[in-house]
């Protein structure tokens, strides 16, 4: 089922407009001016510390912008809070069986049972977790619970899914794993937005680059031309896996 | 020391001998205390809970001073019950003063404050775990709230027993606001101190090991329900 | 009621009613009449009589007049005749009866280091534990027990608070918390018969000095006054009062017997 209502009402775009987030007084982000479109994987790459996160969830609302405003354009956009969802680098299960905790998330959406029940098998065997579905969630290794984390966001069928570092705490067989259902949930039509501090995990996701550094938008590209050709030295350094200043 | 044995002893007399006065004795103690718990739940774990999330000027003042209570002197509560629901008291129209009523609700304020605090630390750190996921999926405050005390489950289920603990191990209250009254207000505790006084230390000591295995009893039943809820939910 | 019922009501969590309350009467008295067991002989007899049940609240002498002058006791049986009378003087009583009497002793160790053993002059007998410098344990809670006590250290003509802390033990407390301190430390004491005679952990003392008249301890019975206090139950009260100083009441009183011994006379 496509995540856009048929009559077509997206939330999106997403707009940042010169959006700044300081922390008593030090400033972390500053300048931030993007529009995020239906359509591409858009992937935030940066190291460590150049404030992925931050924008990650000041792009959810998680977080409010210090300066500037963070603005959903599209026909929609009353309905945000209830089209977007987040995975965030940890998963945080309840303490409940698996498929417990897809459950609760559908409950808080207000639907009835029978859609939970078939939402709740769907993506758990689309994630392969379907066998562990009545195990304590907390008690599935690291890959499957942030695969169960994610199964969890994809049953709320959001227009737009945020991935903060999903994959950072995994070991590669997981976290290809985890890729793959990402990019599933993309085939069916949601706007995957992701950090990520991984290199070759950008090149295989992405299809636009917003690089970040220091807490600024330095440069933003489709895919092939940001790996083959970026343009700013940070970028560039980047790629070369240099140690950036 | 002698008094040991006289008092495994004597604590096995009554035991066998099943005394009416030490049933009437022992159920008033469950069923005051028990009482005090369930009031001191029903007022501490949502106050607890929302001191937990919350965030204004002050709070953190005010959970020191909760924090603090926990160590209320059960004597001084006593006193102060006593002198609010004393005849010549503000609230002395009730009627309350030397009955269980009025135990109850001297040791529902000994256990509040630790009910609430052990509450607002649990939700607390839940709350610094599940707060930002729980927001990101549309919960609202109060629903946040809910979830975060079932996810603690375990943790308040032990700050309950805590509470018990204060409560049927107390006898400063109790006998100032109960007055001892014989078949009326006379508790586990307070009948220890009244054999104390009159020098049956052996009986005195019998009394309080079968208090302590009730206390083990309550326990013990407690953590065989968490422990299989524990299972069952991982 | 078979075990497993029992089991079921000791551990039932619902808060189920006292019994139903009939008439009954809240009396304040002290920890005398009670530690000895007199109440628990004397009342049963009265609620047979009368179907008033007597609930006791055994606390000191001064807290039990405070309960009578707050209005949360209905009566109030003390042994202390100057704090009695002020009490009715100052109106918070509409009468007050002479009731019956016991006596104090000196209780002491075994090995009576003052040398007061058998003495018949109670003031002598407190100079000379003065004059040793002997372990000596004081209730020190204002009650008649201890008031009592400082009429007769005056009349030695000792002032033992100046020794406080020394061979002088202000205990604060009731007659039976201080007895177990004397037995601890083997201290001297003045003990009320009644509670002397019923307590069960005398250890190394012994009665040494009594038979003085001046350690007679008078217990009066005061109604609590109806005009402060219009709630207090005052026809249970009156009651009570009549039946402890009507012949069936002191025959009570007198019949009591603790090993053998009789503990309190009715009458002044």
């Amino acid at each position: 089922m496509p995540p856009v209502d048929a009559r077509g009402t997206s939330i999106l775009p997403l707009a940042f407009e010169g959006v700044g987030y300081a922390v008593r007084g030090v400033p972390l982000l500053a300048d931030l001016s993007f529009v995020l479109e239906a359509g591409p994987c858009s992937v935030i790459l940066g190291p460590n510390g150049a404030g992925k996160s931050l924008t990650l969830r000041l792009a959810d609302g998680l977080l409010a912008p210090t300066t500037g405003r963070v603005r959903w354009l599209g026909p929609g956009a009353a309905r945000a809070a209830g089209a977007k969802a987040v995975v965030f680098q940890r998963p945080v299960l309840l303490r409940r069986s698996a498929a417990a905790n897809v459950d609760y998330a559908l409950r808080l959406r207000g639907l009835p049972g029978e859609t939970r029940e078939r939402r709740t098998e769907r993506v758990l065997a689309a994630t392969g977790l379907l066998d562990l579905a009545g195990q304590p969630a907390r008690r599935l290794s690291g890959g499957e619970q942030q695969r169960l984390a994610l199964a969890r966001a994809w049953a709320l069928e959001p227009e737009v899914l945020f991935l903060d570092e999903p994959a950072a705490a995994l070991d590669p067989a997981a976290s290809r794993a985890l890729e793959e259902a990402i990019r599933a949930i993309r085939r069916e039509g949601t706007k995957i937005v992701m950090t990520t501090h991984d290199l070759a995990q950008a090149e295989r996701m992405a299809d636009e680059v917003l690089f970040l550094h220091r807490g600024r938008l330095v440069e933003r590209a489709p895919a092939p031309a940001f790996f083959h050709e970026p343009r700013s030295p940070e970028a560039k350094a980047f790629l070369r896996a240099e140690v950036l200043p | 020391m002698p008094e040991i044995a006289e008092a495994f002893a004597a604590a096995l007399r009554l035991i066998v001998g099943w005394e009416p006065e030490l049933v009437e004795i022992a159920g008033l103690s469950l069923r005051v205390s028990l009482s005090a718990v369930a009031l001191a739940a029903a007022v501490g774990l949502p106050f607890g809970a929302w001191l937990g999330v919350a965030s204004f000027p002050g709070r953190h003042t005010l959970v020191v001073l909760l924090n603090a209570l926990m160590g209320l002197p059960p004597v001084v509560v006593g006193l102060l019950v006593y002198l609010l629901l004393s005849r010549s008291g503000p609230l002395g129209a009730l009627g309350l003063l030397f009955t269980p009523s009025a135990m109850i609700v001297a040791q529902t304020f000994l256990v509040t404050p630790i009910v609430a605090a052990l509450t607002r630390q649990t939700v607390s750190d839940l709350h610094d775990e599940y707060g930002e996921q729980l927001r990101s999926l549309g919960a609202g405050p109060l629903r946040a709230t809910a979830t975060l005390l079932y996810e603690g489950r375990f943790a308040l289920a032990t700050a309950l027993l805590a509470g018990f603990g204060r409560a049927i191990a107390e006898v400063g209250a109790v006998i100032i606001v109960g007055g001892n009254i014989a078949h009326a207000t006379r508790t586990m505790t307070t009948a220890i101190a009244l054999e104390t006084s009159r020098g049956d230390l052996a009986l005195a000591l019998g009394l309080g090991i079968l208090l302590i295995a009730l206390s083990l009893a309550v326990n013990a039943s407690a953590q065989l329900v968490s422990e299989a809820a524990r299972r069952a939910a991982g | 009621m078979s075990r497993i019922s029992t089991l079921l009501l000791l551990f039932g969590l619902t808060a189920v009613p006292a019994a139903a309350e009939g008439p009954s009467l809240t009396l304040a008295s002290t920890t005398s009449t009670q530690d000895s067991g007199l109440f628990g002989d004397l009342l049963p007899r009265f609620e047979a009589e009368t179907g008033i049940a007597v609930r006791v609240v055994a606390v000191g002498t001064g807290q039990a007049l405070e309960l009578g002058k707050r209005g949360d006791a209905d009566a109030v049986l003390v042994h202390d005749r100057a704090a009695e009378d002020a009490f009715l003087a100052a109106g918070f009583a509409e009468s007050r009866r002479d009731v019956m009497w016991n006596d104090f002793l000196i209780v002491g160790p075994g090995d009576d280091p003052a040398g007061v053993r058998g003495a018949t002059d109670v003031a002598a007998a407190l100079a000379k534990i003065a004059a040793a410098r002997a372990s000596f344990a004081s209730r020190a809670d204002d009650s008649g027990t201890h008031k009592a006590e400082l009429r007769l250290w005056q009349a030695a003509g000792v002032d033992p608070r100046a020794a406080s802390g020394a061979w002088y033990r202000e205990t604060g407390s009731g007659m039976g918390a201080t007895l177990n301190t004397a037995a601890e430390l083997g201290a001297y004491l003045l003990a009320d018969r009644a509670t002397w005679v019923a307590f069960r952990n005398k250890r190394r003392l012994e009665a040494l000095v009594e038979g003085d008249p001046r350690l007679r301890n008078p217990y009066g019975i005061l109604v609590v006054n109806p005009v402060k206090h219009p709630h207090v139950k005052v026809d249970a009260a009156r009651r009570f009062a009549e039946w402890l100083t009507s012949d069936a009441g002191r025959a009570a009183i007198d019949g009591f017997r603790v090993d053998g011994v009789q503990l309190f006379h009715a009458g002044r």
